[in-house]
């Protein structure tokens, strides 16, 4: 065989390579700026910047696009087309809210991240680094690799290619989950789980590709496509293989059963890393699912279906009732991430047109109110020893009477809350509605009517938070334990998420319009 | 052409926005500015009304249609008949008499400002509710309403508040949500495209019988749920007790309008023969809706409940009405709807004031105010007997046409239904009883008699009541076309069918 060098158009990967640059640009700010003030500052408005130009970059080439389809990068591995570049353009605007949230300090000056990530939780050594002032700022390159490992997984049209940059992302996260300066114990746990399990699902995927190839001796999703409809929807080999790789995306998307890792990682993550991965995971995973089922598998639609609507139901009901029983509010809103995990999911029934403009809205709506809500958790504190702001206040109970203590983040959850819960007038609701839209369009009635009773239950948890937040009095003797931070940074991040939540509530025709045209997959080949 | 729907629905809109931005020093002056934002919605309705066209009360009227969010479907459009006049009329009247009913309910300036501007967002809501003619837009505002609603219930009133939004939020939701998937098929069941929503191309399509029954049940048992109709009804009651009198005025008075309303301008419009199938059962329902209500009345111990009771048998009658299809029994249901706003608000206001002297709602803790305070207990006897549909007040004449125009079609309903009419008198009277007349209670000879708010609140009620039971033309004048068209497209439907 000769090895033949690939010809590849770089000019569409401008995006991905500022944010990777940009990331490596930060690995170097860590070695080289010694003052940790000015690297925290540096690393700052360097990913700030990198993200912001990535996005102009990205609406630069959506403009230049013009009805075409799109470019074709490295022929049947990396497509940057119109589909590939909203999902983009949505992470980077997740990835640039987050870093606001990471770089945002409590009152007492605290950071979320730990002074010094490689010493063991409790020791002399962190007390000593803490004391020193040592701050870890390797978190900004992190999630700028993530953002640019999820930015190339969204506009992959190969199998082989996908894994890789599915470990381009993830392995920034591992290390991000661990970092959380409260609370290390718990945090170093759910990174060694997510590491654990992410390798597991990883391992699914890799060996269901392995299997398709086998069947198909196909790796790029095109040709795949192509071979199933040449040797027929029977073959088992293909069938497995095809699940095993779903298995895999379905894990990233936190879709029972294989939700096993969210409640832990979300509840010991850092905070800002939480609603990173919230929003960002989740989006970057769903794109890559899109791809592979209207690409490589549409003609399995219907052996594949059980499995959708299966893990759809079994997400639905996981989620929401689990939901229910939890008094962490970390853990709360993981459960409802699994439920909606299973939301996301049922708009695949019946692989209608339709769900291709209407999953990005609704991975856009769900992220802007994830970090909206994640980030109004950082701000709700318990009063430390010294009277300041200490650790988080995450068990439910402490945020009884929030919106005395603070009527604009009450309301801001509140709205986040119901936007959730797919109440009109929330972005939530045009993005349900859009999902069951094209569920109902696939046939999927009685999936929808599912989904729809799933969705009264889980409106039971997140009203049982407003109640607790505006009908609930503080209790007696608490009123001090609590604290609402003030910080810039947060309540910018708040602020935007809230406007966009309800504006796209109420006219989102523009954005919709955006996702429609969007809608399109440049095939290699056609 | 002024878009006078529009403009009632942002008026209020924006009157809430304005109380939740007053600066600190102004927030004193809530009451007065919400009510002035009601008054003039109440001008800007009349202006309306003037211009509405009674010869032509069918048709839809001030109409307007702007493009939304085409990619769904969905547009905004506005427009109403008479029976949506009438409706919006109710919307526009109690309002300002629910705020002024309350005006010395708070002291906290600040709830006080909350509790107003969420009233003024609710009737945004229920404007835009009685005015849309785009299923999505009617949906979008039938669930949004319960956002607003749901904090007036959960944050003011009673101790067992909270759980009694609670229970109206996951009612209502559940009806909701299962109305969303009627509501997303329907689109694909209809012509589709930028418009594909509007109740216009949504009227007279073709599709399977399973089908149209299916999508009828979907948006009936939402209706259902708000009208309250026995089994849906348990959590008016609870609702009625916790929250409120003004919140439940309006609540029962013109929200739960929005269940009949649909049933009438939806459900029958967009799903004849499903309605026609349904029929039989659903006035079964309203039957045991009416006795069951009116019987509970009669047992009640506290006043608000009690009047929620009544209110349940008194939608059975409208239920009835709506369901018999025939031209008098809708036109009585459609001016019934008006009517018993009237009456039923005019009751919680009274109870409320009531309960605003001695600080209960319960039975036992009144008897003999009548002596004390005598014009209250008058006034209290005529809206009571408006209530019991006693002639010479507005709900008889309505109630009088469900049961003639209904009698033809649906003969043991109606005498089984009529039956109600006596166990009315008998609630109405026995309360009056236990509060008005007997020996005084010890403690409350001083009781404070009507005050000029109180008769400003209630006293034009009476006169509205009086003035439609006597010359009930002025009303049916703005039903009666509408219903003949309703009924007309029900009949039709069933001789193609």
């Amino acid at each position: 065989m000769n090895f033949v060098t690939p010809e590849i158009a770089w000019a569409p990967l401008l995006p991905i390579m500022i944010v990777l640059g940009a990331a490596a640009v930060g690995v170097l700010v860590e070695s080289f700026v010694k003052s940790p003030h000015l690297r925290r500052v540096t690393q700052l408005w360097l990913s700030g910047a990198a993200l912001i130009v990535a996005g102009v970059a990205i609406v630069a080439q959506w403009m230049a696009l013009d009805g075409s389809a799109g470019t074709e990068v490295m022929a049947t591995k990396i497509t940057v087309d119109g589909q590939s570049l909203v999902w983009q353009l949505m992470l980077v605007i997740f990835g640039f809210l987050s870093v606001l949230l990471f770089a945002s300090r409590t009152s007492a000056g605290e950071e979320s991240f730990t002074a010094l990530g490689s010493v063991p939780p409790g020791s002399v050594e962190e007390k000593l680094a803490r004391r020193a002032g040592l701050k870890v700022t390797e978190v900004f390159p992190l999630a700028l690799f993530a953002v640019g490992g999820m930015m190339l997984f969204t506009c992959i049209t190969d199998l082989i290619f996908l894994f890789v940059a599915l470990e381009l992302f993830s392995l920034p996260l591992y290390i991000l989950v661990a970092l959380a300066r409260r609370r290390r114990l718990l945090s170093q746990e759910a990174a060694l789980k997510y590491f654990l399990l992410g390798a597991f699902s990883s391992a699914f995927y890799l060996f269901g590709a392995a299997l398709i190839y086998g069947a198909t001796t196909q790796t790029d999703m095109a040709s795949i496509g192509i071979a199933v409809n040449v040797i027929g929807d029977k073959d088992g080999i293909l069938l497995t293989g095809a699940v095993m790789v779903l298995v895999g995306l379905m894990f990233k998307i936190g879709a029972a059963p294989f939700h096993s890792w969210v409640p832990d990682v979300y509840q010991g993550s850092p905070t800002p890393v939480t609603a990173f991965m919230g929003a960002a995971t989740k989006a970057a995973a769903t794109a890559a699912l899109v791809r592979v089922m209207y690409l490589a598998f549409a003609p399995l639609e219907w052996e594949l279906s059980w499995m959708f609507w299966a893990v759809a139901i079994v997400s639905m009901a996981v989620g929401t009732v689990l939901a229910l029983v939890q008094t962490d509010i970390k853990r709360m809103l993981a459960y409802s991430a699994v439920a909606h995990a299973g939301f996301i999911l049922v708009a695949f029934a019946g692989l209608e047109q339709q769900a291709i403009s209407a999953l990005p809205f609704y991975l856009l709506t769900y992220g802007l109110a994830t970090i909206g809500a994640f980030a109004i958790i950082t701000q709700v504190r318990e009063r430390s020893a010294e009277g300041g702001a200490g650790a988080e206040a995450v068990r439910l109970g402490q945020w009884a009477g929030l919106a005395k203590r603070s009527p604009a983040l009450a309301t801001a959850m509140a709205l986040f809350l119901l936007s959730f819960a797919g109440i009109p007038l929330t972005a939530g609701f045009i993005g349900k509605f859009e999902v069951f839209s094209a569920a109902v369009a696939g046939g999927g009635w009685p999936l929808v009517l599912i989904a729809v009773i799933a969705s009264a239950v889980a409106a039971f948890f997140y009203v049982r938070l407003i109640v607790l937040m505006f009908f609930t009095d503080i209790p007696e003797g608490a009123e001090d334990t609590v604290v609402v931070e003030q910080e810039p940074l947060s309540r910018t991040v708040i602020y935007v998420t809230a406007a966009a939540t309800l504006i796209l509530g109420i006219v989102p025709a523009g954005v919709l319009t955006v996702m429609e045209d969007a809608a399109v997959f440049l095939v290699s080949g056609s | 052409m002024f878009p006078f729907l529009t403009v009632l629905i942002a008026v209020p809109a924006v009157g809430a926005a304005l109380l939740w931005a007053l600066p600190q020093g102004a927030r004193g002056k809530a009451r007065e500015i919400a009510l002035g934002v009601t008054l003039l919605v109440a001008v800007l309705f009349v202006a309306m009304a003037a211009q509405f066209d009674k010869a032509d009360a069918g048709a839809f009227q001030f109409e307007q249609t702007t493009s939304w969010i085409p990619q769904i479907g969905a547009s905004w459009a506005v427009g109403v008949n008479g029976i949506g006049l009438l409706m919006i009329a109710l919307a526009v009247i109690l309002v300002p008499l629910a705020i002024m009913a309350g005006w010395r309910e708070e002291k906290d300036e600040n709830r006080r400002r909350h509790y107003l501007a969420l009233i003024l967002l609710s009737q945004a809501f229920m404007i835009g509710i009685f005015a849309a003619r785009d299923v999505f837009l009617f949906y979008v505002l039938f669930e949004a309403m319960l956002v607003p609603l749901y904090f007036l219930i959960g944050g003011f009133g009673g101790a067992q508040r909270r759980y009694a939004a609670v229970k109206f939020l996951l009612y209502s939701l559940v009806g909701g949500l299962i109305m969303l998937v009627a509501v997303v098929a329907l689109y694909f069941v209809g012509p589709g495209g930028d418009q594909g929503f509007l109740i216009d191309n949504l009227t007279g399509l073709e599709m399977s019988a399973t089908t149209e029954r299916l999508l009828f049940l979907g948006f009936f048992i939402a209706f259902a749920i708000k009208a309250p109709m026995v089994p849906l009804h348990t959590w008016l009651p609870t609702v009625a007790e916790e929250a409120r009198p003004g919140t439940t005025a309006l609540l029962v008075a013109v929200l739960d309008k929005i269940g009949t309303f649909g049933m009438l301008a939806l459900c029958l419009v967009m799903f004849p023969n499903a309605s026609q199938w349904a029929a039989p059962v659903i006035i079964v329902l309203a039957v045991i809706s009416v006795i069951y209500g009116a019987l509970l009345a009669i047992g009640q111990k506290n006043m608000m409940r009690l009047v929620a009771f009544t209110s349940v048998s008194h939608f059975g009658v409208m239920i009835l009405g709506i369901f018999a299809f025939q031209q008098t029994s809708v036109e009585g249901a459609a001016l019934y709807m008006f009517n018993h706003g009237l009456s039923t608000a005019a009751l919680f206001f009274l109870v409320g004031f009531l309960i605003e002297r001695t600080g209960s709602a319960d039975l036992a803790d009144y008897g003999g105010l009548q002596k004390v305070i005598p014009v209250f207990a008058g006034s209290f006897l005529i809206v009571g007997m408006s209530a019991a549909a006693l002639p010479g007040l507005s709900p008889f004449v309505s109630e009088i046409m469900v049961f003639v125009g209904a009698y033809p079609v649906a003969k043991a309903a109606v005498i089984v239904s009529a039956i109600s009419v006596v166990l009315a008198a008998l609630y109405i009277l026995l309360t009056y009883k236990k509060v008005f007349t007997g020996p005084t209670l010890p403690g409350s000879e001083k009781t404070r008699e009507m005050t000029l708010r109180e008769k400003l609140v209630v006293w034009p009620l009476i006169v509205a009541m009086l003035i439609l039971g006597f010359v009930p033309g002025l009303a049916i004048d703005y039903v009666r076309q509408p219903a003949a068209d309703t009924v007309a497209h029900v009949t039709i439907e069933e001789a193609n069918a």
